[in-house]
């Protein structure tokens, strides 16, 4: 019997096909500083650079990585970054004026465990510094969450895509755990993502247009806050558009588990336990952390009766959970923090605890 | 006036286009303008302003795109050699300049400052000495002169306390990856007439990619140091230069 291999599948780690899935994205220029459990990207990309014809940069430091990803996003190209917890801390300034300037980039944050120095273990703590801005000023980071070494892949050409839509930075929240972990992961091929170099690039001005500045001071406050009101503009379109989520068994369940990432597949168990036991547990898993899947929530909160947050963190997630619930329903967390991981079996304790419970 | 008496003249100087219409902001006897002149007639000279891209910094000259009629990017306080980085490296084909003061380049930018050289990138890299950060009102600058009286230093500098002068080109000629590093000044017109052949030679140099080019001016700060623009000449030569000695750091070397 023949076998027809039209998709090329190959067996990677979440680093390494995140990667991969970029230089097949059309990636430009990365900057990078080593960082566990992150570098295998930087790695990567030296490797690949002289082959496929792209910029890599080993920064001095992830300030200047940032930075240098301003100036190459602002020249137009399509550039990216990595790191992991500490790293981004360092980053925010520099994404803050990303923001600001309405420069397109992605940035990728292979979260681990803190605060501090930390752990390199798994985490996702960085839920409100990726979610709520991080730097100065207001603005938002679309935050892209994936939960498989698949999405690792598939969440790149996304990212740049809604980067190059909105001309925002656009930010893959993963974790350690997902970075390292290998699993089959099917990749298009290369040069699936259209570019077109965007008018506004400092690309040298020609005698036909007027000079291109990429700038984010407004030392007039009229003006800053007219710029303001351009971008709160922006991100209520994005949250019009741009909301992404999963929902599994939740149509009869009485028990909601919501978790991202790593997580959300870690829920997805103890949901399947629980369920051995007659128990109606389901899974919500935003995909987007921003926009927030506020409204799918909602309408979830009128037919579940309890919510159980699970993340990798002290409970940071579980406020937008709440947001989104509104009121109607109550909703209880559960995590790990500092790098260590959720247990299945104990999700599934608390999915029992809260079954047949209902708010009076 | 009349405008026909304007016509029947003999036009025998203009600024170039590479200047904007735009009012400078800068004080009477900042140094500012005059550099922004000469990097400015030298880009319309070589006829490069459809292939420079500049980087402004934070300090005095964070409105230099608004009077460099070339595409420009405005960097975060002491970055401006990360982001002519990111531009250089995917326009490898472009002229690209920095443009930093001292608190800038030499104090929050000083890591990206010696690596951006290290690596070599083939920018050019201008950096304004005037001993003092100006755009916030005459704080002490790792520049500032022994002694110097600022707001953040009323008694003085004190060396021992808060560290030396410091020479940031002399640093960055050590390194194998300065092509060339040259010290300046704008305070008498032969000292202008210097710096724009230390930019022109610097551009020519970027079309060999055999390094960075770095040049630093010792420039007049009026308002930061409060004396009159007449006595800044005075302090630059009786207390400035000796410090800071003009002229060749490191020169091109033919291999």
């Amino acid at each position: 019997m023949e076998i027809k291999m039209s998709k090329e599948i190959k067996l990677m780690k979440g680093n390494e096909a995140l990667a991969e899935a970029a230089i097949r994205a059309g990636l430009q220029a990365y900057f990078g500083y080593p960082i566990t459990p992150q570098s295998e990207i930087l790695e990567y990309f030296e490797e690949q650079a002289p082959k496929r014809n792209f910029v890599v940069v080993q920064a001095e430091s992830e300030v200047a990585s940032i930075n240098m990803v301003f100036g190459a996003a602002g020249a137009g190209a399509r550039a990216m970054t990595s790191s992991s917890s500490p790293g981004i801390s360092l980053m925010q300034e520099g994404i803050s004026y990303i923001a600001a300037g309405e420069l397109p980039c992605l940035i990728v944050n292979v979260n681990r465990g803190g605060p501090g120095l930390g752990t390199i273990q798994p985490g996702q703590g960085d839920y409100f510094q990726s979610t709520k801005g991080g730097g100065h000023g207001d603005y938002r980071l679309i935050v892209l969450a994936p939960s498989s070494v698949q999405e690792m892949a598939d969440f790149v050409f996304e990212g740049f895509r809604l980067a190059e839509k909105y001309r925002n930075p656009v930010m893959i929240l993963t974790d350690g755990a997902l970075g390292q972990m290998m699993e089959k992961v099917e990749l298009p091929p290369d040069g699936s993502l259209p570019y077109t170099r965007p008018e506004w690039a400092t690309t040298g001005k020609p005698k036909t247009r007027e000079r291109n500045i990429v700038t984010t001071l407004f030392i007039e406050p009229e003006v800053m806050e007219q710029v303001n009101i351009k971008l709160q503009k922006k991100y209520t379109e994005i949250c019009k558009n741009e909301v992404k989520y999963e929902t599994i068994n939740c149509e009869d369940a009485e028990v909601i588990v919501c978790a991202y990432g790593l997580s959300s597949r870690i829920s997805q168990k103890a949901m399947d336990l629980a369920r051995e036991q007659g128990i109606k547990a389901g899974i919500f898993r935003p995909i987007t952390l921003y926009p927030y899947p506020y409204d799918a929530l909602n309408k979830l909160a009128d037919t579940a009766d309890n919510f159980l947050v699970v993340e990798m963190n002290a409970g940071q997630m579980v406020e937008d959970v709440k947001l989104g619930v509104n009121g109607k329903k109550q909703v209880h967390f559960t995590g790990r923090m500092g790098g260590m991981i959720p247990d299945p079996e104990v999700i599934c304790q608390e999915i029992v605890k809260l079954a047949g419970t209902k708010k009076v | 006036m009349d405008e026909s008496v304007l016509q029947q003249l003999e036009c025998v100087y203009e600024k170039p286009g590479t200047l904007t219409d735009k009012y400078q902001h800068y004080c009477p006897g900042c140094g500012h303008g005059v550099v922004h002149k000469v990097l400015m007639e030298v880009i319309d000279e070589m006829g490069i302003q459809d292939c420079t891209i500049g980087i402004a910094p934070v300090g005095c000259s964070v409105f230099a795109y608004n009077y460099m009629n070339v595409d420009m990017q405005e960097a975060a306080h002491g970055r401006a050699s990360a982001v002519a980085t990111g531009v250089k490296r995917v326009l490898p084909d472009k002229y690209v300049y920095s443009y930093q003061g001292d608190g800038d380049l030499a104090a929050i930018g000083t890591g990206e400052t010696i690596h951006t050289v290290n690596r070599g990138e083939n920018i050019l890299m201008i950096f304004i000495n005037n001993g003092i950060y100006g755009m916030t009102g005459g704080q002490m600058a790792p520049t500032s002169l022994a002694g110097q009286i600022t707001s953040t230093t009323p008694y003085g500098r004190d060396v021992k306390k808060i560290g030396y002068p410091l020479k940031i080109s002399n640093l960055v000629a050590t390194l194998p990856g300065a092509y060339y590093v040259t010290r300046q000044a704008v305070h008498t017109p032969n000292a202008v007439r210097k710096l724009k052949k230390a930019i022109r030679n610097s551009f020519e140099y970027q079309k060999l990619d055999r390094g960075t080019c770095f040049i630093e001016v010792v420039s007049n700060c009026p308002s930061g140091w409060k004396i009159t623009p007449v006595e800044t000449i005075k302090y630059l030569e009786e207390k400035m230069f000796p410090e800071y000695t003009l002229g060749d750091l490191k020169i091109p070397q033919n291999n």
